[in-house]
Parts: structure tokens; sequence; C-alpha cells
């Protein structure tokens, strides 16, 4: 068995267990094994063990949505963390870099503090959409910014979309921090436990709107191996081996910024995921896109759900933003790349 | 055959090439020297199809470059550059594997396996084929891109390879071992065309010399006619002597001290 389909088995039976303890954790204490059986009887499997039903609502209702909410965002934003670096070729570029992230929130904070009063007829009509698509379309405006300012010729530069994606990032920040000035005290406590991170808000609807956005990344980045391999050669390496370098950059750019926005939408801010994740893989396997880009989804849905009970029980009853946990996980590791490569970083 | 019709490239009001025409046959290695800024990568880059010439046209196999579709016109020459940074840690195999890609969809075949093995055998790079790319040095490195480009048109019959200064970073043995694989591969068909400073080495392995002055073809010919001192005088400004190798009879230069009056 090769180490990379160790690192797979290995993965799903991590995620699959800690899936499962998750479901059981909170003010509910309910055991695995109970956990396994209600999972069970739902495809027909132990139906002569009773269960509670009390224990089964809890995981009906709460429980079940909220670790796939967090398996989902997991697997956009370890995914979409690999893909991006693979269009920067820089092991550093991460999703919120290039103000991805930071478009969103500023869309979410806009919606939060003005819903109640101007959005209010297209709060009615799009109901509890209004927040994904708003979000969804910050970061999409966001990418296209910094995409089109970064082109000159018909290619885009690197270095040009980094230095966008910081202005894009101040700049967000800034209006994001205006706006605030016009929220009341629950709308402030809103933003805030959003801008975090949090899985708290996990609904079946929430889990509903998210899965087209994320599905169709998790499906069609990770046919892009090859191409994002290419592409660590440089563009005119990758356009010299046939690659239509500005197709391909387009198409990743769309996904990881679908994906991305999505699960802002639903989570808040959750930082570091997507470049935690793949720099992980890359030690473990080495960093083969073909193999990088579905490991960094199963490790970053990993990584979600393990941060969310991390959250949950540190303080409990309290429970952290997940986003606090991210990024005192992620900010070391970011730092350490950044003293380790800066002499090997080219951009 | 590659054929250069009157190719001109106009950046803003420089024009960086000027109207150059040459042609190349299967079997040929073709060198091309001139002074720092004498358009010598612009040209490369038009015969690449990485540039569009402002005029002219260049045409590979009776079809001109720009209707040839990326991954057709990827199939059938390769090119090695003169600039590559890397920043991820691929180890040198997966690299020279890339070289593979348009040949493939999913994975390799065992053909593409094989051509992998026996270019990194060739270019001396298989013994530390597992290695990360940037722990290697500048030479190494340099031996691996000529790998991958030597996978890509390795089993392509009449193949075009673009060189932009291939033996820039390598030392002697390795700037012998290049022009040699060059060499031998237009024994197999291929067309070689390659930048090179090294006029001693250009004389030593080109079948013929392209002299660019100003963007302009100042001299087209075999080595035994281009290189002489009013040559090289002319192209590259300094005094020289040329003598011919009594064993190959080949001519080498010597140039003459440069004497700078402060």
């Amino acid at each position: 068995m090769s180490k990379k389909t160790g690192l797979y088995i290995l993965l799903i039976l991590a995620l699959l267990i800690s899936a499962g303890l998750s479901m059981g954790l909170g003010a509910v204490q309910i055991p695995l094994k109970e956990v396994i059986v209600i999972l069970g009887k739902k495809i027909g499997l132990f139906s002569e063990m009773p269960i509670s039903i009390q224990h089964e609502g809890v995981l009906n209702i709460v429980r079940i949505p909220r670790v796939i909410l967090g398996l989902l965002v997991g697997a956009a934003l370890g995914i979409s963390g690999t893909a991006v670096q693979g269009i920067f070729r820089n092991p550093l570029a991460e999703p919120g870099l290039i103000g991805i992230s930071a478009g969103a929130s500023l869309m979410a904070v806009i919606i939060i503090v003005l819903e109640a009063t101007l959005l209010a007829s297209l709060s009615n009509i799009m109901g509890y959409y209004i927040m994904a698509f708003g979000a969804f379309a910050g970061a999409g405006i966001a990418a296209l910014i910094v995409y089109q300012i970064s082109r000159t010729d018909g290619k885009s530069n690197v270095a040009t979309m980094l230095l966008a994606g910081i202005a894009i990032n101040a700049l967000a920040g800034a209006l994001t921090g205006l706006i605030t000035y016009a929220a009341d005290d629950q709308q402030l406590r809103n933003i805030t436990f959003w801008m975090l991170g949090s899985l708290a808000g996990a609904t079946w609807e929430t889990v509903i709107s998210l899965l087209p956005f994320v599905l169709v990344p998790l499906l069609l980045l990770p046919r892009m191996g090859k191409a994002l391999n290419a592409f660590s050669l440089g563009e005119i390496q990758a356009a010299q081996l046939g690659l239509k370098v500005n197709v391909v950059k387009r198409n990743v750019v769309i996904l990881a910024t679908m994906a991305v926005g999505a699960a802002v939408s639903v989570s808040g801010i959750i930082g570091f995921i997507g470049l935690l994740v793949p720099h992980t893989i890359r030690l473990v396997i080495g960093v083969d896109n073909k193999h990088v880009l579905p490991a960094s989804a199963l490790f970053g849905a990993l990584m979600l759900t393990i941060s969310d009970m991390i959250c949950r029980v540190i303080i409990a009853p309290i429970e952290l933003p997940i986003g606090v946990i991210t990024a005192l996980m992620g900010t070391p590791l970011f730092l350490y790349i950044l003293v380790k490569d800066k002499k090997k970083l080219v951009i | 055959m590659l054929i250069a019709d009157s190719l001109t490239f106009e950046a803003g009001r420089r024009s960086l090439v000027k109207n150059v025409s040459f042609s190349i046959r299967p079997g040929e290695l073709l060198l091309i020297l001139g002074a720092n800024g004498a358009g010598k990568s612009t040209l490369l880059k038009m015969l690449s199809g990485e540039k569009k010439p402002t005029r002219g046209l260049v045409k590979l196999h009776n079809k001109e470059i720009s209707n040839y579709s990326p991954s057709l016109l990827a199939l059938n020459r390769g090119v090695m550059n003169q600039q590559n940074v890397i920043n991820m840690a691929f180890s040198v195999s997966e690299i020279v594997t890339m070289g593979r890609y348009p040949h493939y969809k999913n994975n390799p075949s065992v053909n593409d396996t094989n051509i992998i093995l026996q270019v990194m055998e060739l270019t001396g790079v298989k013994d530390f084929s597992e290695r990360s790319y940037l722990t290697l040095s500048g030479g190494e490195q340099q031996r691996v891109q000529l790998a991958r480009v030597l996978a890509q048109i390795w089993d392509v019959p009449n193949a075009l390879l673009l060189m932009d200064e291939p033996v820039a970073s390598l030392d002697l043995q390795y700037q012998q071992q290049t022009l040699a694989i060059a060499k031998m591969l237009t024994k197999r068909g291929f067309m070689v065309i390659s930048i090179l400073h090294d006029i001693n080495l250009a004389a030593q392995y080109g079948d013929r010399i392209l002299l660019l002055k100003n963007g302009r073809k100042w001299y087209d010919g075999a080595p035994a006619e281009v290189l002489s001192s009013k040559n090289i005088y002319e192209v590259f400004e300094i005094d020289s002597d040329v003598y011919t190798n009594p064993r190959t009879l080949k001519h080498f230069f010597i140039p003459k001290d440069v004497k700078i009056t402060s």
C-alpha cells in the first residue's frame, strides 16, 4: 500500500470517528455507540435496538447539521487553499490573501446591519439565502477586481495580484469598520461573532444552501491537479506544455471563490485552514496536486470538525468562536514558513 | 522545417527585432549569437509562439505557428527557458514527468515512463531523481529543466527544440554535454535552435551560426564562414585572433585584451 493510499484511508477513518464523536458532544452527551445506532436506523440498520427519542431529536435538529456544515466548510477551505496556492505558485497564498474572505465578510456585515431596514423587501423574497448570496457576491466581486487589476497584456502578474489583494483587504476592512458604527448592540454582537467564525448557526437550511456551492468545486477542482502542477513551472512554461493558462486560471479562481464565498457566508471568517491544511498534506505526501487537492479537502474537513469540537468543549457551556482556534494553530505555522523560506520565496 | 519570414518585433517605438528571415531543416543545429540586447531572446520567443511578431510570420511544418492550438504546438516543439522559478518542492522525477503532460491525460503510459528514465539518464539527473528541486544547485536545476523539455519531444519526429542560453550556469563538462545532446538530437531528425554566448562552443557544435546585431540578421552561415575576426569585431566590438584547430579543422577564437584607460 502506498503512502498516499494509506493517508486517504487514515483521513477517512479519522473523519468518520471525529464526526461521530462530535455529534455526541455538547450539553446533552450522547455516547458514540448510540450515535452510530441512531445513524444506522436512518438507513435501516439496528431497527430492533432501542434509542432515546430525546437523543435522536438532538442529533437530527442540532448535531448532524452542525457536523455536516463543518465537514463542508472545512473541505471547501482546504481544497480552495490548495487551488489558490497552485495558481499563485506560492505556498503562502491563502484565499483570504486575495481579498475573497474580506469581500464576503463586507457584504455579510452590510446585510446584518441593513437587513431590518433598507434590505427588508429583498430579505422577504430571498429569506434565509440572502446572507449566502450576499457573501458569495462580495467574494466574487473582490476576486474579480483583484483579477482585473493584475492583468496586463492578457497575462496576469502574480505580484500585482497579491498586492491588489492586500489593498482589497484593507479597503473591505475599513468599510466594514465604518458600517459597524451604524449597528446596534445586538447586531454588533452578531458581527463580532461572525467575524471570528462559527458553526453555531448550523441548521439543515444552512447545510442545503451551502451544499451546491461546495460540491461543484469539490468535484471539479481535483481534476485540475495536472494543470496546477504545470502551473508551478511558471505560466510561460505551462503554456509551452500546451496549457490554456488563462482558462485554467479563470476556472480555478471561480471555483475557489465559489467555495470560499459560500463557506464564509454560513460560518464567517475561519482563517488559516486554507494555509494549514495544504502545507501539512504536502509535508506528508509531497506536492503533486493530483493528490494534494483531494487530500486537502479531506484534511480540511477533519481539521474543522476537530476545531469545532475543541471550541465547544474547552470552556463549556460557553462556546469559543472557531476562528480563534484555527488562527491560534495557523499563525505560528504561517510565521514559520515565512522565516524558513524567506530567502527562497520568489514571486 | 521551420521558416522565419521577415520577423519584426516592436515594443513601443523601439524595434527589438528587425526583418529577420531564415529557415532550418530537420537535422540542423542553429546557434544564435549576438551582444546583449541584440534581440536574441525576443527572436526565440517569436519562434516559440510566446510572442506574436509585429510583422512577419513563423511557419512550422508548413503551418503558421499562430494557427497551432496550444496542445498541438506542445506536441511539436519544446522550449528551454532562461529563467525557471519554482516555489513548490517537486521532486526531480515529478518535474521531468511534467514534460510528458502533453502526451497523456491521467496517468503516464509505460512509454512515457521509459522516456522519462531515458532523458534523466542522458542529462545526468537520474542519481538525484527523488530529491526536491528546491535543494538542487543552479546547474543541476538547469539539467532537470533540460530533461523535462527533452521528455516533451523525445519521441516526436522532426520536433523543434528551442533553447535560450541552456549552458548559462553549467560547468564545463555539462556545457559540452548539453551541446552534444543537442547535436545528437539533430541526428535523430530534430531541429535545434539555441542561443549561446560562447563562440567557441558554437563553432565546435553548430551546423550554422546566426549573428544578430541591433535586432538585424548580421550573418547566417557555417561556423567556418561566420567565425572571422572581422565579424566578431563588428558584432561584439572586441579584437580577436581566429585559428583553426589542426585536429578537427574547426575554427576557434581567442580574444585580445581590452584596454581600459582611466
